[in-house]
């Protein structure tokens, strides 16, 4: 390495007359070669596709697709699964995350919560089924749950096990933001704690709650594994339809199934996080 | 009101002394609604993971004790044909490193030259790296289809799934190496490198990356622990990895003790890995 670099210093003059010839731009190019053809590709093909029938021909009125009844369902399941864990888990979060805050800043309590946070955020996928079953499940060790199979009960509340977290992790800043002097003057100007929440508080909090609930919702709707794994004959769930049908040939004729359902996907994530990234930016103005 | 009237009688006090009458009041009641909200949640984060835990340990007959599914872990063999249970951890672990490598090579060059010289590319490479986030695998998945076709032309070993691990593992990375960039001054250490004659490539190999050293090894750490715990991809392209294996077992023998004894390890794997990345800052900046 050494003697690489000797020689190159002894080059420079020549190279810096010659550093035009390779223009700066074209460094990232391997890194965004390798993201075009294994990212922008793939979404590129769902999107064409799903605009495409199997044997390769244009046919836009696959949209209407999504007015199948069948299809909707899928849809609604996605949304009904992805509502209860989302509502549920941002208010259980936030209210966690109040507890955390309200406490030592630097205790040990809001140190081994984080932390934990940090890692349950990340524990889904077919580990997380199988702990609930174990816990909750037909020959579950706390007691065996009439509801564990309920859909969307049972698999909310294996859900919840991550969204909690993950909220905990989105609200937390939020709530650290809120000024003990903004209490202070609101209680000088005589304000009892719940016209301190409804008047202050609450509507500063409100955005980010709000987006913090949207990214639960996204989080929610990418979910497969686990779902997956607490129950695979039936189909309640748009990724669950969107497995199916890659597997199989079964479905709806003349319509590439899998790309459309993905397409639908992809369109509710890009409203979602479009509505979160306006909040964030709102929610940033008061906790700067 | 009481406020008022407190502040009135002594207006030096700062609000510390609030401890007593509503304050004192107040805290009594928060602390005893923290409290509780911890217990309920730890109890909620604890209990599957215990559940898991004894379901590991469980003996032959319902309610005894023994190590059986933790040996279990190397010498599991399904119904014949089917590798054992180690040759599919060996494969992850495989995945996890190739991965790292090719995020190390990949990333943290692309990342430092668009901080020194194409400034205006950063936008777009930040984009780029996070959206993995918003668009699921599954979604992903089904545009891959065609992609993965193609690379099976060439092999069939799982270990093809790099591929796209490498993007998924995109945004943890990306955050991890964008704090770490921001923590040192690149500018002022590559123009020093330069002009003592050190070569572009001089500069990132052996200046700059030396000195974010704590954020790569986060970067890795993350990527690893997302490929441990990877299902849907691999379980759609017709791969099998750990997780996949776990699924599958799951599904012929519904409560097999293995399933629990494995991810059970590979939780607390996952753990020591986070532990190690909480940790290892702490001591370098100790030292220096």
């Amino acid at each position: 390495m050494a003697v690489a670099s000797a020689d190159q210093t002894g080059a420079r003059p020549t190279r810096a007359g010659r550093r035009l010839s390779a223009p700066s731009w074209a460094g990232p190019l391997p890194f965004l070669a390798y993201v075009a053809i294994f990212l922008i590709w793939p979404i590129g093909i769902v999107v064409v596709d799903a605009l495409k029938n199997p044997s390769g021909a244009w046919a836009p009125s696959n949209l209407s697709e999504f007015g199948n009844s069948l299809v909707r369902g899928y849809f609604i399941g996605s949304l009904k699964l992805c509502v209860l864990s989302s509502v549920l888990g941002a208010v259980l979060g936030a209210i966690l995350a109040y507890a955390i805050a309200s406490g030592d800043p630097d205790g040990p309590v809001r140190r081994i919560y984080l932390a934990v946070s940090g890692v349950l955020a990340q524990f889904g996928g077919v580990t997380l089924a199988f702990a609930f079953q174990a816990l909750i499940g037909p020959a579950g060790l706390l007691f065996h749950a009439s509801w564990y199979y309920n859909f969307p009960w049972g698999i909310g509340v294996i859900y919840i096990y991550f969204q909690v977290p993950l909220m905990v992790l989105v609200f937390l800043p939020a709530i650290d933001g809120v000024k003990v002097q903004w209490r202070e003057a609101s209680e000088n100007l005589g304000s009892s704690t719940w016209q301190y929440w409804r008047y202050v508080g609450g509507p500063l909090l409100w955005p980010a709650f709000l987006g913090g609930l949207l990214l639960l919702f996204a989080n929610a709707l990418s979910a497969f594994a686990t779902i997956q794994a607490w129950e695979n004959q039936i189909a309640y769930i748009v990724p669950q339809q969107i497995s199916t049908s890659l597997s199989s040939e079964v479905g709806l004729s003349n319509v590439n199934v899998a790309d459309l359902l993905a397409l639908g996907m992809i369109v509710m994530v890009v409203i979602v996080m479009t509505v979160y990234a306006l909040l964030q930016r709102r929610a940033a103005r008061w906790l700067r | 009101m009481a406020a008022i009237t407190t502040l009135g009688e002594t207006p030096i006090t700062p609000p510390a002394s609030g401890q007593r009458g509503v304050h004192g009041r107040r805290r009594r009641r928060l602390n005893a609604f923290r409290y509780v909200v911890f217990a309920v949640f730890a109890l909620f984060f604890i209990l599957p993971l215990l559940a898991m835990a004894r379901f590991s340990f469980e003996g032959a007959k319902l309610g005894t004790w023994s190590l059986s599914a933790w040996k279990q872990i190397t010498a599991y063999q399904g119904s014949s044909g089917i590798p054992p249970l180690s040759s599919a951890v060996e494969i992850t672990l495989e995945l996890a490193v190739i991965t790292c490598g090719v995020i190390l090579v990949l990333l943290v060059p692309t990342m430092i030259w668009v901080r020194l010289r194409v400034q205006w590319l950063s936008r777009a490479i930040e984009f780029l790296c996070l959206l993995p986030l918003t668009i699921p695998s599954i979604v992903l998945v089904v545009g891959l289809g065609p992609i993965y076709n193609k690379i099976q032309h060439y092999s069939l070993s799982a270990l093809m799934l790099f591929w796209i691990y490498v993007i998924l593992a995109l945004p943890y990375a990306y955050r991890a190496l964008s704090a770490g960039l921001g923590a040192i001054d690149v500018t002022t250490i590559s123009e020093a490198a330069r002009s003592l004659g050190a070569s572009w490539f001089t500069v990132m190999v052996r200046v700059i990356a030396p000195n974010m050293r704590q954020a790569i090894l986060n970067a890795m750490l993350l990527s690893f622990s997302l490929v441990l715990g990877e299902f849907t991809i691999a379980f759609l392209l017709l791969y099998s990895n750990l997780q996949v294996e776990l699924y599958s077992i799951s599904r012929n023998t519904p409560n097999a003790g293995v399933i629990f004894s494995t991810s059970f390890a590979v939780l607390l794997f996952a753990f020591v890995l986070l532990l190690i990345l909480s940790y290892a800052g702490r001591f370098r900046r100790g030292r220096g």
